[in-house]
């Protein structure tokens, strides 16, 4: 059986964390160490980690494997490089999440939860992930991929194939979440 | 006091009860699904929904407090509307395969859909489907059936202190489950059964034998270890079909261990249904009891009394063991022995082998001491009520024993016995907290006692108890934990050598020695049967087991289920099994047959009735007068002054599934030894 550890920058910070917790309830600690360790692990959380982590909190193995489970952000099998969330939730849908999805499917070959044969992509439809005044939105890993259209995100995941910078945010050059076009019938034009 | 007004009734409940307890208290009937009287609330099944007035919504009855002013009615339109709702929720993805579910007859969700549900369903979609999970040897799972009431996810935390079981995923996909298909391992599993309102978990060993309906109950008390939990033996024809427990506060609240509730199977296999012979041949024949009896006795007719010597095993009766303490009187024997182990412990005063605190006294204890004592396979439920004053008053625990996991955190001192005589001259760093306990408690386990200078421990604890106030006016903190159900009622009714006398160690040295001719084993099969192979053994018991091995004469005796016994707990509690079943074959009841066999050597017994062996324990020990009730026992001192020898603790009991002759039978236990002990040494 593999063991998991922390890395040793992780270790510290794992120290860190437990800072903010009081020693009898250090428990609630479970949730910021899950994530780092699934940072660790490259996006995903072995069970070897969450064995290790409630070792270290003392919560029972059992009590662990339900938070594991609960939180849907918290990956139990192994991810491709890129975490493709795609947001299916309405506003993203009536904006064209489906036709992201197509992409996916015939671009890269993967439906919802699965993973690309090079290991570089999963797909995974999530729901609103809080960005609906610039849907269609797909988050990969931790950033953000805003007004997308087929071609758009098309063009990311070759980027990101051919392992070019890709720049996150609003793919039409919004600022922020500000109105898309100049609101000029706003000023009496 | 709160005084509340539910349908119309007023009532005053007890500060802190909540709403679903008031009513139940006022005999107000509200449906329930997660909530259970013994573990905590959850509040997430909301079938106990019910109105009060000025609240906009129904209120989940077993969650909110009893409060001043309150009116709250259970059957109003809202309510009924209410309970609909959820219950049509809860069917949605329930299968509804109650024509082939185990529960069915005596399922809470079946019960309360017909009581308070709509007539039909409105769902046409699919049901989701949950795959079953594997639990081990005796809970069947079928998880489809599953409500996520979390009962049986909170007892496993709460009760047992060992969480095996959680709820993983959530919403829809929420399952009952354990980490990674791993088995229970828990000593109470059973009562998960048992607490389950639907038919997701039901009996491995009891499934598709039977339905609740066809089954006769029978009252009883459990003997397969010393703590007499309450049982209802359930019945069908002549056959045990299972064993469920009956509420008893004082002794197991609601729960059973699984050895009681499992190994009844033991029952229907190697039973002796008649009475047979060793022949020349040297192989066992079957004689008639007639003939049994005339061979014991021509062969007793040349034997001195004082070379005929008798043991009692473990699982026997009082009645039996008086008339055969009797019998060996008339025939002039010394020898007996109620304590296979050769234990020598058990001759002083009564609080010397009792579990003085009582078992629900063990609630008010604030420091726990364990010595030589594994409580979770001695007594499960003792450890369960441990477990439970430390998870409501966070008892201390600490332990002189070799470590195991006990469900509550124990301070580990070692197992070596000579720290009692640093705790006693107050060397250790116990002591401190020894000394600020107000009410502390102590418990010496057989692995303590068991020992060669098992009587040295028992007086050096008795001075730790005297020094550090384990005895005090209302309160005695001092406790022997006995292993064996027959154990108290034997050392009651004096079933031990007088001073001329020889113990069970002597008894099978003088056998082996051919001092010892006959000897007269009552269902005793713990001990090494080998020395007795030179003598003549009358064996009187259930089953073909060790002592059976090496007798002349088997005389077929009864098992718990088959007679009615008196048993006295390890509290000193006296109880009474009840007969369930006829004994197989031509088996008699054990007093009986020593009554009948008195009557064949001419000695006859003075009694023949029930009424009158009855009558006899009371003569010999008035409180087995006393049933269902704890005489307090006078604090005096026993034990004997000496050397501690430094040999450490052993546990008494090295397998718990497999302590009797019962349980070594039973394919069940069998099961889980293997499963269970072997998965566990697996983590080791």
């Amino acid at each position: 059986m593999t063991t998991f550890k922390f890395s040793k920058e992780n270790a510290e910070r794992v120290k860190e964390i437990l800072i903010y917790y009081p020693p009898d309830r250090k428990a609630s600690a479970i949730l910021p160490l899950f994530e780092l360790a699934q940072r660790q692990c490259g996006g995903w959380l072995p069970k070897e980690a969450i064995e290790a982590i409630t070792e270290m909190l003392e919560v029972s193995l059992i009590r662990g494997y339900e938070v594991a489970t609960f939180y849907t952000m918290f990956n139990l099998q192994p991810l491709g490089k890129y975490h493709l969330q795609v947001c299916g939730t309405t506003p993203c849908m009536l904006r064209g999440s489906e036709d992201l999805k197509g992409v996916c499917k015939r671009h890269l070959g993967i439906e919802n939860k699965e993973t690309t044969k090079d290991g570089l992509f999963t797909l995974t439809e999530v729901e609103c992930i809080g960005a609906c005044a610039n849907a269609p939105v797909v988050q990969i890993n931790d950033d953000y991929f805003e007004d997308l259209d087929e071609k758009s995100f098309l063009k990311i995941l070759e980027d990101l194939k051919a392992d070019r910078e890709v720049k996150p945010g609003s793919a039409i050059g919004r600022q922020g979440s500000a109105p898309e076009r100049r609101r000029d019938h706003a000023k009496g034009k | 006091m709160p005084k509340l007004v539910i349908d119309d009734k007023e009532i005053e409940v007890p500060e802190g009860m909540t709403v679903l307890q008031a009513a139940a208290g006022a005999g107000i009937e509200i449906p329930v699904f997660c909530y259970h009287p013994k573990l905590s609330i959850a509040g997430n099944c909301r079938m106990c929904l019910v109105e009060v007035k000025n609240t906009p919504k129904p209120v989940a009855s077993c969650a909110m407090p009893a409060c001043e002013g309150m009116v709250v009615h259970t059957n109003s339109a809202m309510v009924e509307k209410a309970r609909k709702g959820v219950l049509e929720f809860l069917l949605i993805n329930h299968p509804l395969d109650c024509p082939i579910c185990d529960q069915g007859g005596e399922c809470d969700l079946q019960d309360i859909t017909m009581a308070y549900g709509r007539t039909s369903s409105r769902f046409d979609l699919n049901k989701r489907a949950v795959p079953d999970k594997e639990f081990g040897p005796l809970i069947e799972t079928a998880m489809n059936r599953c409500i996520q009431c979390t009962r049986c996810v909170r007892f496993s935390s709460e009760i047992v202190g060992i969480p095996e079981l959680g709820a993983m995923g959530r919403g829809e996909d929420m399952e009952i489950g354990t980490y990674v298909q791993k088995t229970i391992t828990s000593e109470l599993s059973g009562n998960m059964i048992d607490i389950c309102p639907v038919g997701a978990l039901t009996s491995k060993p009891y499934s598709f034998k039977g339905r609740s309906w066809e089954l006769s109950h029978t009252p009883s008390i459990d003997v397969f270890d010393a703590v007499g939990s309450a049982i209802r033996v359930d019945t069908r024809g002549r056959e045990v079909m299972r064993i469920l427990p009956r509420q008893n506060d004082e002794v197991n609240e609601t729960w059973i261990s699984d050895k009681t509730r499992f190994a009844y199977d033991g029952l229907k296999y190697q039973r002796l249904d008649q009475p047979y012979a060793r022949g020349e041949d040297g192989l066992l024949h079957p004689v008639g009891w007639n003939e049994a009896f005339s061979l014991i006795a021509d062969r007793l007719q040349h034997v001195s009394g004082n070379h005929i010597a008798a043991l009692a095993g473990d699982m026997v009766d009082a009645e039996s063991m008086v008339a055969l303490k009797d019998l060996m009187i008339s025939l002039g024997s010394p020898h007996i022995d109620c304590r296979q182990e050769g234990s020598s412990v058990g001759v002083g005063p009564r609080c010397s082998y009792l579990f003085n605190t009582t078992i629900a006294g063990i609630e008010q204890a604030d420091f726990c001491l364990l010595i030589g004592t594994n409580p979770r396979w001695e007594a499960p439920l003792i450890n369960a009520r441990i477990r439970k004053n430390y998870l409501f008053n966070n008892l201390s625990v600490a332990s002189i024993a070799p470590i195991y996991p006990l469900g509550y955190p124990v301070k580990d001192l070692g197992d070596d016995p000579q720290i009692l005589e640093k705790i006693l001259k107050g060397k250790h760093p116990l002591c401190s907290a020894l000394k600020a306990a107000e009410k502390p408690m102590l418990i010496l386990g057989q692995g303590a006692l068991r020992r060669a200078d098992g009587d040295v421990i028992l007086r050096l604890t008795q001075e730790i108890a005297d020094k550090y106030g384990f005895v005090q006016k209302a309160w005695n903190g001092f406790n022997v934990l006995q292993t064996v159900a027959s154990r108290v009622a034997g050392l009651d009714l004096g079933f031990v050598p007088d001073p001329k006398g020889y113990g069970t160690q002597k008894i099978l040295e003088a056998a082996k020695k051919k001092k010892i001719e006959v000897v007269y084993l009552l269902a005793a099969d713990e001990i090494d049967v080998k020395p007795l192979e030179s003598a003549f053994v009358i064996y009187q018991g259930h089953h073909g087991d060790r002592g059976a091995t090496v007798a002349d004469v088997i005389l077929p005796g009864c098992a718990y289920t088959e007679k009615e016994g008196t048993y006295v707990n390890t509290e000193g509690r006296v109880q009474k099994t009840l007969k369930a079943t006829p004994p197989p074959g031509e088996a008699k009841e054990d007093w009986k047959i020593i009554k009948a066999l008195s009557d064949k050597l001419g000695l006859s017994l003075p009694y023949a009735t029930p009424k009158e062996i009855q009558a006899r324990l009371v003569e010999v020990n008035p409180l087995f007068d006393e049933v269902d009730r704890i005489q307090p026992s006078s604090w005096k001192p026993f034990g004997r002054e000496g050397d501690v020898n430094p040999t450490p603790f052993e546990f008494a009991i090295k397998n718990f599934y497999m302590t009797d002759s019962i349980s070594r039978h039973s394919r069940t236990m069998a099961k889980c030894v293997q499963q269970i002990l072997g998965q566990e040494k697996v983590h080791a």
